[in-house]
């Protein structure tokens, strides 16, 4: 389907990434200090809690910002540019460095409110990435 | 603590080539030992203290095997290209505590002849944020680029000012007999050259070089019996910056944490600062590290850079050998850095010389500046 990296699932993502192909994007939140934090780790960074439950976000935030990669010769992207990366903050207060899709490079602005939608990569993958609303 | 003036760099090599498709990076790196050691009048027989970075899974073992070290002390030092200055500032600390007497830092690249994408390949690999990075895209220019949109928007910095930085690199280029490009350029150049990911036009961007360098690093005390004149490490700092839990201000690099400490160990401020030697992956990181270094305020750097103030002659030169936008970039700048302000501060760079050139700050940024990065200052003077 596509030869794009796929992102390696592991024990302390692999909530994040089964909620991803149900097209849900997860938060983790710490039950010691309840921060909210992207991406996933099994340990608290802030007060080294293991305590922790997945929020589902409520998938809405602004583009922080953004950069039109107009060359990337890896393979998977080369045929892709332009194409837009960007860091989103979410209502939540997290930043998640995602992609800004169906919309043409002139239209993105820093501020713009966007919301999140999936792309399916594989049978067992999806990625979450952002349109604007 | 402090290295109040008891380190001093005494050996400083810049290999001259700009592109070896018939040299190995390890062969760029012994040329660019035997450069420095002669200088300093010493040979491999007098290096108890070895540190490089960036040559391959085995590290620094795979370069103490080319050179035949067995050395007392040594660092292997990976954060990005900036892992050279923190290198200096390492040694001098092993040197301190009694670790070893005299170190020598290699680096030896071949990426221009390699034709390694540096800047628009891959992304990172082999780090647990992957998973979370790659599927989008990220290049080394898109992750600058998204700290410049930033910066844009924040401050009203303009793609002028950014340009002024790759204009002024040029100019210093054009007196520097090794630079790779010397022809000059104009803020318009920069502004029709192609872009690559936005706001950074190819004309904002680093060149890609072969190369490599030296230094060798011994205490104050023994440099006094050498062949040059010594050049004291005054202050260094360290410091990395990334999204941490996804809360993080992009236009605050680490600069801010390592040049505090650099300045603070040194005992001086920006103002005592004669030039100074940036790390210009791109000209975006110029801004940012001048303002995070506390050369201007938070979003100053634009207005800063205009009218020839970072050029020869300006209030603070910058990067007077024409930098990685128009000398030489293998890929890691940072030895390059130390190299040229070690010749300045010796007043051995013809041409390009700053005048009144006692004291420079040095700073490098490793890895990618809006995702996860690394810098480190050193501050110079004379011994």
């Amino acid at each position: 389907m596509s030869e794009r990296p796929l992102p390696r699932v592991d024990g302390e993502s692999r909530g994040y990434w089964e909620a991803a192909r149900r097209h849900e994007l997860l938060l983790q939140r710490c039950r010691g200090c309840e921060g909210y934090r992207h991406h996933p780790r099994a340990v608290c960074p802030t007060c080294l809690s293991s305590e922790v439950e997945w929020v589902v976000s409520a998938g809405r935030g602004e583009i922080y910002t953004f950069t039109v990669t107009y060359q990337n010769q890896s393979p998977g992207f080369a045929g892709r540019v332009p194409y837009i990366l960007a860091y989103v903050l979410l209502e939540e207060g997290v930043q998640i460095l995602t992609n800004i899709v169906d919309v043409t490079p002139e239209a993105v602005q820093i501020g713009q409110a966007v919301g999140v939608c999936f792309e399916d990569l594989s049978e067992e993958i999806s990625i979450p990435v952002f349109r604007l609303l | 603590m402090s290295f109040a003036g008891g380190i001093a760099v005494v050996g400083a090599f810049e290999h001259p080539t700009r592109f070896a498709p018939n040299r190995t990076a390890y062969q760029i790196a012994a040329e660019s030992a035997r450069g420095a050691l002669a200088e300093a009048g010493l040979t491999l027989a007098d290096v108890d203290g070895y540190a490089t970075s960036g040559v391959g899974p085995m590290g620094v073992m795979s370069m103490c095997h080319h050179l035949n070290l067995q050395p007392d002390w040594v660092d292997s030092t990976s954060i990005g290209g900036s892992s050279f200055l923190a290198q200096v500032a390492n040694a001098g600390a092993a040197i301190q505590a009694g670790l070893c007497k005299t170190v020598l830092i290699t680096y030896g690249s071949t990426a221009a002849s390699d034709r390694f994408a540096v800047g628009t390949g891959g992304g990172m690999s082999g780090d647990p944020t992957d998973a979370f990075v790659l599927p989008y895209g990220p290049t080394i220019v898109g992750a600058y680029g998204m700290v410049a949109q930033r910066h844009i928007h924040e401050f009203g910095t303009t793609a002028e000012q950014l340009a002024e930085v790759a204009v002024t690199m040029r100019n210093h280029a054009a007196l520097n007999p090794r630079a790779k490009y010397r022809n000059r350029i104009t803020v318009d150049d920069v502004l029709a050259s192609r872009m690559v990911s936005s706001p950074l036009h190819l004309l904002d961007c680093c060149l890609i070089s072969d190369g490599g360098g030296a230094l060798v690093v011994t205490s104050a005390e023994r440099a006094r019996d050498l062949r040059q004149k010594p050049i004291a490490v005054l202050g260094a700092g360290q410091a990395v910056r990334h999204s941490g839990t996804g809360h993080r201000d992009i236009v605050d690099i680490a600069a801010r944490q390592s040049g505090a400490h650099a300045f603070a160990q040194a005992g001086l401020t920006p103002e005592d600062i004669d030039f100074c030697m940036i790390y210009d992956s791109f000209t975006i990181t110029v801004l940012a590290t001048l303002e995070n270094l506390g050369f201007c305020g938070m979003g100053e750097g634009g207005p800063f850079v205009e009218n020839g103030a970072i050029g020869l002659g300006g209030r603070l030169p910058l990067n007077p050998d024409g930098g990685g936008l128009s000398s030489n970039h293998p890929g890691m700048r940072g030895i390059f850095l130390v190299i040229e302000a070690v010749r300045q501060l010796r007043e051995e760079a013809g041409d390009r010389q700053v005048s009144g050139a006692r004291t420079a700050l040095c700073h490098g940024t490793g890895g990618w500046l809006g995702v996860m990065h690394s810098g480190a200052t050193l501050i110079l003077g004379e011994g």
